[in-house]
């Protein structure tokens, strides 16, 4: 997946990678005509005492020197340039993928994975590709070239470098596929202390109250101890590469030394190719030595872009109409037709054989316990999802089958958890509709009783807000979500469980201006508490993804066990009664 | 209506920015950029740091000789293996000459010849003429060779092990401490900083402490060690070709002195594009069906792509001007060693200096410019370390809470009576909040706490446990002061439930099993029973040893709640304090919540700050707060009748919600009385519906 990936995205940039691989090996040559220069010195200048020539030679090794410079920062030029626009067009792709994405999808991955694919893993396959192009590119060159160069003194000593060239890659293979699995769990377990101590920090109280102290210390002790052994373990393998790599080095020296003697003393060479010779298996090991240590990094990005391409190779289920309608007949009306849902990969429908209709300015509420079904209920009309059996239509026309910017322009929605973005209040306000005056949005806030507070705040309606809306409280969240919705101009208002922070009187005050100046539109209303939605035109009643029940309030009470069952627990047995 | 925002919420953003900047930065893993950061006393904090290694001082100063004597040996063997070309020269040159003349006359018949070099050459090299090579000389310079380069490995690698396992040590050390002392600490320091900043220097700063320690502490002796030698080897050689040497030395500064920085800069800059980045793909992802629904998705786009771009340039600019930097320390290295060549074959040529010297030095040229830049490099990460260790030093030097006395009394027999005896208490000392207060609750007796935010009610029961030490007054649970029993004698009689369902990652019965550990699995299976945990617990596959990891997503938030009502339950308390939770939970789970609560309550002297009315109708004893103040308490029946504070929040809370529902079926209800919601309406109670009320730093 890895290579894939990096082929495809790099793909665009071939000319790029073209000029770090023609710069890399420039600057290889450049680097190893240096000792080759150095034994003419030796051999033609030196023992010859020509000084003219050395001079001479000298001047030419510092033009070569200033070359191997040049190249080799154009070389990171375009490698820097390659790995970032890799990095960058991933980045788009994936984000343009997610958006794309219908929530089935995004609920399959989850968006907290979502986001971590499009940022760390990206990081990781871009740094890789910048490592790749640097160090991992030019390793090989420097090897390949050194043996090359080396032979090309031909003192028949090639043999000497292959054993060197083994005995190193043995040896770094051994250490750095051992040192692999220990890095990550090493990792592991920093991450095990860290949320144990995160755990302690926000949990302080209730490990004080139950006078857990001594025992979250052994708690702790334990997972730090976790980590020096493994962190022994680790530091010890690591502190044998560097010497042993010397020592390979160094003896590797002696070896040409010592049997460079010999093809010296039959006169097969020449001393300062000797030295050449020298120079070059310190830049051959030192190439193999850095390419294994870069290998290191490959299972990290490898399974980072088995993620990337996890994400970039889902389809989204939500498939734009091949004809859309861009005409609904019949705004504000919804109607589905025994819609189930099933999620993928899932045995049971989440939602089975549902029927209800709503006409224009009616009022649908659904109640339910948790894991009824509720919030998938409402997404199938926003099209959040598709439905798996059944249909809903939306103004009269099939939700699958209207333009989607048509279909979402008719409906305003307030999701279960108000999440706001990062701006002012009226850049959340604004969302649906950008051109809404102010005049607009503090209609808007009077009907989702919030213009007391956003008046209150410093800024007014360009108070900002943090990201995820942190700064206001969870009840004023839900009143700038409502007002969002409304700001919007929809046909249909869902509500999912939006009014669960709110107190019973914001509830009733809210509901009655919702009702008041928003006649027309039709409202779809999750609720958890039952008196929010006794006065609605049809209840529903969902029971592990059934209707158990459909009807007003009066009716229900009659009619349905479950709905009786959640007045009692909510509102006292007198009010089942 | 629109103002400008003001200069500390500029500030205030840029120090998120670079919270993300930094989170990301961690997240990435990439420990190649340093962390930001400077120590604000540079010296002392780095020499504490520093004197964390005293426990090992023996061992490590040990070690640290070993490692020089292998730096000794390392930088010797370049020089003694340049003998070896010496011998290797010297025969060349020999095996050129006839033989059975002595060195003296063979350069007497060059210069004649008019071959001077030559003859300069001879005359130093300690040429035998028509003698080879000597290989029995060889092989022993060889052999030292050899041996010097074996035992330098072996010193390297024994210091390394050795100063890693210090590392470690030292490292569990501090955790060790930083932990013992988390637990000295008061609560009250626990409002005061900040959680995600304390969270991050107990976890970011300790790792980036072992960073600087490994990549610098033992790296930076052996750099030194190596410099120095080297240095000196070379001027032994040849002072001349050492100023050669030296002459890259302020190369190098300018490299590390005019890039280092920009790169630097350019990282910082990286970063905090990554964290704004971050951020927006955070927002998108998880509004993801706002951003759709509202017909965002094409803007939404344009402005990642934008940013997008922006992080591009940064993190090119980052990229590129961080690789030039070792291409640099190439290039200069390779000056260097055009400049030995030259000066070397010149200086060889002229008889100054012999080809072996030559050869030593362009080894140690090569084994000079490296530990530089390394030390160039530790500079920047030393710095950043100490950063992070003074704010940890800052942890450990906090005022611990005052220790339990030595001679504290035992705990009295007693069923669990509450006295408040004339008990003043403030967060601070310029805004008193508690005041005088005094009340008595008798054993078995339900007291619910009523009152707006920010009135004290979490204060209240935060001084029970014993969170806060009092500014006055006394606390006496079955008539003992509390402050002189020990903490661990107090809180074995006491339990609580918060409303933030904290569970640890661990199996159910862990999680239960933390009311006190000495209690058998029957008595975690009736506490289970009894507070409705059980019956959901055998839906779960694992039952009982169901790990609740932080994703937890196979149980619930009101069972996690259970979990928590049931690990109160295990810990037999006499005296319970119970935080009701207003958060929504589905109507069953509620119903059950209620149930798990009188269950635990009985026969229990409970505190309960209170939302539900029926919790409230039926408590013995309502005390109802305002700014730190119990202002009112009495029964139900009793306060209503006083037409109060009580019956003024009683009124506020239902009867407008009464005039727009059914008015006995908002009251029956009993949900949602959420004062704060109230304050925000009738606007008669400061605060707004936030659920934390200590006056510290939100975090």
């Amino acid at each position: 997946m890895l290579a894939k990936l990096l082929v495809r995205y790099l793909k665009p940039y071939v000319w790029l990678l073209v000029g770090v691989l023609v710069f890399q090996i420039l600057s290889a040559i450049a680097t190893f005509n240096l000792p080759d220069l150095n034994a003419k010195i030796i051999d033609n200048g030196v023992a010859k005492g020509d000084t003219e020539y050395i001079w001479s030679t000298g001047a030419v090794m510092l033009l070569i020197s200033l070359g191997q410079i040049t190249a080799s920062i154009i070389a990171t030029y375009f490698a820097a340039k390659a790995a970032m626009r890799l990095g960058r067009d991933i980045r788009n792709d994936v984000f343009e993928k997610v958006s794309a994405f219908s929530e089935r999808e995004v609920s399959k991955f989850g968006p907290g994975s979502l986001i971590t694919r499009n940022t760390n893993d990206v990081q990781q396959v871009q740094m890789l590709a910048m490592m790749g192009a640097t160090m991992l590119v030019t390793a090989p060159i420097l090897a390949i070239g050194g043996i090359y160069f080396a032979l090309r003194q031909d003192v028949g000593l090639g043999w000497i470098i292959a054993v060197a060239v083994t005995t190193l890659l043995i040896i770094a293979i051994l250490i750095i596929s051992r040192m692999v699995p220990l890095f990550r769990s090493f990792q592991h377990k920093l991450d095990n202390v860290n949320r144990i101590m995160r755990e302690q920090l926000t949990g302080v109280r209730v490990v004080r109250a139950f006078v857990r102290e001594p025992i979250e210390e052994e708690r702790f002790r334990g997972a730090n101890t976790d980590i020096m052994i493994v962190g022994r373990r680790v530091g010890s393998l690591f502190v044998l590469l560097f010497p042993l790599f010397m020592l390979v080095l160094n003896v590797t020296i002696v070896g040409v030394v010592w049997f460079g003697a010999f093809a010296v003393d039959a006169g097969d060479a020449q001393i300062g190719t000797l030295f050449a010779f020298m120079q070059y298996v310190m830049l051959i090991l030192t190439g193999v030595l850095m390419a294994s240590f870069m290998t290191i990094m490959i299972p990290r990005a490898a399974v980072s872009a088995d993620r990337i391409a996890e994400v970039l190779d889902s389809t989204s289920t939500l498939l734009r109409p091949a004809n859309p309608v861009t005409d609904l007949p019949t705004p504000g009306t919804i109607e589905l037709t025994d819609v189930s849902f099933t999620y993928p990969g899932a045995e049971h429908p989440v939602l089975d054989g549902i029927s209800f209709t709503a006409a224009r300015g009616e009022t649908v509420a659904i109640v339910g316990s948790t894991g009824a079904g509720k919030t998938t209920l409402v997404s199938l009309i926003p099209r959040l999802f598709d439905t798996t059996g059944g249909s809903v239509a939306v103004g009269g026309v099939d939700a699958r089958q209207a333009d989607l910017d048509v279909l979402w322009n008719s409906i305003g929605l307030v999701p279960q958890r108000p999440f706001l973005f990062t701006g002012t209040v009226a850049s959340n306000l604004r969302y649906g509709r950008e051109e809404a005056t102010d005049a607009e949005l503090w209609h808007a806030l009077e009907i989702a009783q919030g213009r007391d507070f956003v008046e209150e705040m410093e800024g007014g309606l360009e108070a900002r807000i943090a990201q995820g809306g942190t700064n206001v409280s969870g009840g004023q969240r839900q009143r700038l979500a409502i007002a969002r919705a409304i700001v919007h101009q929809p046909d249909v208002l869902v509500f999912d469980d939006s009014f669960s922070a709110l107190d019973l009187t914001t509830d009733a005050n809210l509901r009655h201006a919702l009702w008041r100046e928003l006649p027309e539109v039709t409202k779809i209303v999750v609720a958890q508490r039952v008196s929010s939605i006794t006065d609605a035109d049809r209840i529903i009643v969902l029971d592990d993804g059934a209707m158990v029940g459909i009807g007003t309030h009066e009716q229900l009470l009659e009619t349905s066990d479950t709905y009786r069952e959640i007045v009692e627990s909510q509102l006292g047995a007198e009010a089942a009664r | 209506m629109t103002t400008e925002p003001t200069t500390p919420q500029i500030s205030e953003e840029e120090k998120y920015e670079l919270e993300l900047a930094e989170q990301a930065r961690l997240n990435s893993g990439d420990w190649d950029s340093v962390a930001p950061g400077k120590a604000s006393q540079f010296g002392p904090s780095f020499r504490r740091l520093i004197g964390l290694l005293k426990p090992h001082a023996v061992a490590f100063t040990f070690v640290s000789l070993l490692g020089a004597a292998g730096v000794v040996l390392a930088v010797i063997a370049p020089k003694v293996l340049g003998e070896a070309t010496n011998v290797l020269f010297a025969g060349v040159i020999g095996a050129q000459l006839p033989a059975g003349i002595t060195a003296d006359q063979a350069v007497e018949q060059l210069r004649a010849a008019g071959q001077d070099d030559l003859a300069n050459i001879v005359q130093t090299a300690g040429v035998v003429p028509g003698e080879g090579i000597d290989f029995v000389k060889l092989s022993q310079i060889l052999i030292v060779v050899l041996l010097l380069y074996v035992v330098s490995a072996i010193l390297t690698w024994v210091q390394g092990y050795v100063v890693n396992v210090i590392m470690v040590r030292t490292m569990w050390r501090l955790r060790e401490d930083v932990e013992a002392k988390l637990n000295r600490l008061p609560l009250s320091y626990f409002d005061k900083v900040q959680r995600g900043e304390l969270i991050s220097r107990v976890t970011n700063d300790i790792d980036n402490i072992t960073q600087t320690m490994q990549q610098s502490l033992s790296g930076a002796i052996t750099a030194v060690l190596t410099v120095v030698g080297v240095l000196i080897m070379m001027f032994s050689i040849s002072w001349q070709l050492a100023i050669v040497a030296l002459v890259s030395l302020p190369l190098m500064a300018v490299i590390f002195g005019v890039i280092g920085p920009k790169s630097q800069k350019a990282f910082g800059i990286q970063w905090r594009k990554v964290g704004r980045l971050n951020a927006r793909v955070e927002e998108s992802f998880s509004g993801h069906a706002l951003v759709k629904v509202f017909g965002r998705e094409a803007d939404s786009h344009a402005k990642f792509k934008a940013e997008n771009e922006e992080l591009y340039e940064a993190s090119f600019k980052a990229q590129f001007l961080s690789g030039i930097i070792m291409p640099g320390m190439m290039f200069i290295g390779n000056l260097t060693y055009v400049g030995i060549a030259v000066l070397g074959g010149l200086m060889v040529a002229s008889g100054q200096l012999r080809l072996g010297d030559v050869q030593a030095f362009i080894q140690y040229s090569q084994q000079f410019t490296q530990p530089l830049s390394e030390l160039g490099g530790m500079a920047a990460v030393v710095q950043s370390g100490t950063a992070s260790a003074e704010r940890v030093f800052q942890l450990l030097d906090a005022d611990e809470q005052d220790p339990d006395a030595a001679d504290a009394p035992k705990p009295a027999e007693g069923d669990g009576t509450i006295e408040f005896d004339h008990v003043s208490f403030s967060y601070a000392p310029e805004h008193p909040l508690i005041r005088d207060l005094s009340f008595r609750v008798e054993p078995g007796q339900t007291v619910a706490i009523v009152g707006p935010t920010g009135a004290g009610k979490t204060t209240l029961v935060n001084l029970i446990m014993r969170f806060y030490e009092l500014d006055g007054g006394r606390i006496l649970l079955n008539g003992q002061d509390i402050a002189e029993l020990t903490r661990r004698d107090m809180r074995a009689k006491t339990g609580m439930v918060l409303q933030d369902p904290w569970l640890f990652a661990g199996s159910i019965r862990e999680n239960i099993r933390y009311g006190r550990e000495s209690a058998t699995d029957d008595e975690i299976l009736d506490a289970a029973r009894a507070t409705y945990v059980d019956r959901f617990v055998h839906s779960l596959p694992d039952g009982y040893d169901t790990v609740l990891d932080e994703e937890a997503s196979n149980v619930s938030a009101g069972e996690k709640q259970l979990i928590t009502i049931a690990r109160a339950f295990v810990a037999q308390p006499s005296v319970l304090i119970l935080d009701e939770a207003t958060s929504s939970v589905d109507t069953r789970t509620e119903l059950l919540l209620q149930h798990a609560m009188a269950a635990l309550r009985e026969g229990r002297t409970s505190f309960v700050i209170a939302h539900r009315l029926s919790t409230i109708r039926d408590a013995d004893l309502i005390l109802v707060m305002e700014h730190g103040d119990i202002v009112e308490q009495g029964s139900h029946d009793e306060l209503i009748a006083r037409e109060g504070a009580y019956w003024r929040l009683y009124n506020s809370q239902f009867e407008q919600a009464a005039a727009d529902v059914d008015a006995e079926n908002a009251i029956a209800q009993g949900q949602g009385l959420d004062p704060a919601l109230v304050g925000a309406q009738t606007g008669s109670f400061e605060g707004v519906d936030g659920e934390g009320e200590t006056p510290a730093t939100n975090s």
